[in-house]
């Protein structure tokens, strides 16, 4: 990297970088070599950032006219959707929004386990991506629970309920939890100062995660470690900036379908019923992306081992550049590592469809399947195929693959370049 | 482009197969045409108006709507009563207000301002005088239910004599779309029930068909901007992507690497 050698041109940039370097980073930034062969799956980070943004902003401005009383709550909501200008729009953005996340979340992450992004040298941008996705699920959960619907009051009583499974101190982290002897008042009003803090303590993550990258630059879908900057690489201002905004405007399209035209297709009707305590809902189902860790928990016949189970199959995440053996990163040569990261796919879509089914009969059944292949992926198949697999051969560059019908439109390229030097010498 | 067209529709039916799941147990509803429905779609006024007739002389001696005011009804996307019209009806209300200059609570006629007057007191109060069932808020009941509209006017015409095997209680009706096919709400429309002020003929479609309108609009009193703001938003992003692929194609056309 050409960071350090990076003089602005002019005095009033000379002397301000000398005290504050920030034109070295914003060079570092444009400058950026990332591989050129990137796909569209790259681009959902910067689509994550936007989100990002997108939720603090708008959540900035609901936060003006919402109040965290139980008695008011609801009404508040009401009140943003009724009589605060274009208050439907923001509170439509920030509930579709968070689904829009999750969405983009998940196909971040997939992408990762497709090209083995998360192995060495790159296992701390994995696990603080990890922690990430941990402050996301947690920020979504409470902030189900402001509206103070039916589900709300449930969902959160179910979820803190969790916690009274640990032996001994169980019960006491739940009451300290709720502030309480039940969900109420107190539970309300902390879950709403945490969920303005939380997204601020994941935008500081998403800086180291940003930082972490930068280090050893962008993995790539050859998944190959590549010279930088080389033929293989291009700034990133403004190749992949042109790249995200263009993959940002189609999923933008995607979210403003759902924000105008079915706004609540992603909720529960029941969140429209104000919170009541002496009414059960007949199924308590938390929102989609929660649900494949909804159904291990309930796949699980003792509580305190479905606690387990659940909290595991996030952290199990954490411990994959270690359980992954193998030195291929890239599925594409990896033949069977391919077939079993599919039928993966499959398995956590099929936990997300019976987590929303009631947990009986045959959904029980499919969920404990799913449940035990989940863990047998990451626990079994993972470290042994590593070892056993036989890789295809994997390209020097990726120059290589991409060009290798076109050697001589490079050479040609080359001639015309050593061409123009010699002109310019004169 | 084969590639970002790949990624939308595998984005698109994961949303689908995640909301299938949640409309997993859907019922039959019965079909009628809804205007709001669809990219461009828009309250029937007429049908608004109505609608807030079938509610204040058949509904509101039950249910509650707290989240109106009287001057949602003139605003513009809802029934679009005029400001007099509105001002009339809101002073065939009373309202408490105070305390005044001597500490005293008093009641005055409604003003555009004032919520929706409530038929109880509290939820207690309308427990106590239904048997003990709470007739619910219908503020947002359209948004409430699994089903929403559909479900709302097939309730409503779903009233039917019980099957040989269900044995109801007194106060208890059979319901087809029901959950458990028990409500305690008797079957609230019959033909010429209400005398429209318009003339139409108050048959039972049309009137569930006028309240589910106006409850619709109750629960999503800002859908006719939504949608018209909805539809720019869209084209705009759609002229806007266009544009920025060919930019894409252009300044990538500099490196041997398709986008």
């Amino acid at each position: 990297m050409s960071d350090n050698n990076y003089t602005p041109n002019s005095k009033i940039g000379k002397w301000f970088n000398d005290r504050l370097p920030l034109l070295t980073l914003a060079n570092h930034l444009t400058d950026y070599p990332t591989p050129k062969n990137l796909n569209y799956w790259w681009t959902f980070g910067g689509i994550l950032t936007f989100c990002l943004i997108t939720q603090i902003i708008t959540g900035l401005v609901l936060a003006m006219h919402y109040i965290a009383d139980t008695k008011l709550a609801f009404a508040s909501v009401e009140h943003i959707m009724r009589d605060v200008n274009y208050g439907w729009l923001i509170r439509y953005v920030h509930a579709n929004g968070a689904s829009m996340f999750f969405l983009a979340v998940y196909i971040h992450i997939f992408r990762s386990l497709f090209y083995g992004s998360y192995k060495s040298p790159r296992e701390i941008i994995w696990i603080l991506g990890i922690i990430i996705y941990l402050l996301m699920m947690a920020a979504a959960f409470m902030g189900y629970v402001l509206p103070w619907g039916q589900m709300s009051y449930w969902g959160a009583t179910v979820i803190t309920n969790l916690f009274s499974a640990i032996p001994f101190i169980g019960e006491g982290i739940t009451t300290w939890l709720w502030g309480g002897y039940s969900v109420d008042n107190p539970t309300l009003t902390r879950f709403y100062a945490l969920h303005y803090l939380i997204p601020f303590l994941i935008l500081g993550l998403v800086v180291l995660h940003i930082w972490a990258l930068h280090v050893p630059g962008n993995n790539n879908p050859a998944g190959i470690e590549i010279k930088k900057p080389s033929n293989d690489t291009v700034p990133f201002h403004p190749y992949i900036v042109v790249k995200d905004a263009f993959a940002l405007l189609l999923f933008l399209i995607v979210f403003a379908f759902f924000v105008f035209y079915t706004p609540n297709i992603l909720g529960h009707a029941d969140n429209y019923i104000e919170a009541n305590p002496l009414v059960t809902p007949a199924h308590i189902v938390p929102e989609w992306y929660l649900l494949p860790f909804y159904a291990i928990l309930r796949s699980v016949p003792d509580k305190l081992m479905g606690v387990i189970a659940m909290f595991s199959a996030i952290l199990i995440l954490a411990a994959l550049p270690w359980l992954d053996t193998s030195k291929v990163r890239s599925a594409i040569f990896r033949p069977l590592y391919k077939q079993f990261y599919w039928i993966l796919v499959i398995d956590v879509l099929i936990l997300g469809y019976v987590g929303a089914m009631p947990a009986e009969g045959l959904y029980l059944l499919i969920a404990r399947i799913a449940t035990a292949y989940y863990f047998i992926h990451f626990l079994i198949i993972l470290p042994v195929l590593g070892l056993t697999e036989k890789t295809n051969p994997i390209p020097l560059s990726i120059s290589e693959p991409v060009l290798a019908g076109s050697a001589m439109a490079t050479k040609s390229l080359e001639k015309d370049k050593i061409e123009n030097n010699l002109k310019s010498l004169g | 482009m084969k590639k970002i067209a790949n990624i939308l529709i595998l984005i698109i039916s994961i949303l689908l197969i995640q909301n299938h799941s949640f409309s997993a147990e859907t019922h039959k509803f019965l079909k009628t045409e809804w205007t709001f429905k669809g990219l461009f779609g828009k309250y029937d006024r007429a049908s608004l108006q109505r609608g807030y007739q079938v509610y204040t002389e058949v509904c509101a001696a039950c249910h509650s709507m707290q989240y109106l005011s009287y001057r949602n009804l003139a605003e513009p996307g809802g029934p679009e009563f005029s400001e007099q019209e509105v001002k009339v009806i809101a002073a065939s209300f009373e309202v408490l207000d105070g305390p005044n200059s001597d500490g005293e609570m008093f009641m005055r006629p409604a003003k555009l301002s004032d919520k929706f007057v409530m038929p109880y007191d509290n939820v207690e109060a309308s427990k106590a005088a239904n048997g003990g069932a709470y007739p619910p808020d219908m503020s947002v009941l359209a948004k409430a239910r699994k089903g929403g509209a559909d479900y709302i006017y097939s309730l409503l015409l779903g009233y039917d004599d019980p099957p040989a095997d269900i044995k109801l209680d007194d106060g208890v009706y059979y319901n087809k779309y029901m959950y458990g096919n028990k409500i305690k709400m008797s079957a609230p429309l019959s033909d010429d029930l209400i005398e429209y002020s318009d003339g139409t003929k108050a048959t039972k479609e049309q009137m569930a068909k006028d309240i589910t309108t106006f409850l619709m609009w109750s629960a999503e009193p800002h859908l006719e901007t939504r949608h018209k703001t909805g539809f720019r938003v869209i084209v705009y992003l759609i002229i806007l992507s266009i544009l920025v692929y060919f930019t894409m194609k252009k300044i990538w056309s500099r490196v041997e690497t398709k986008v």
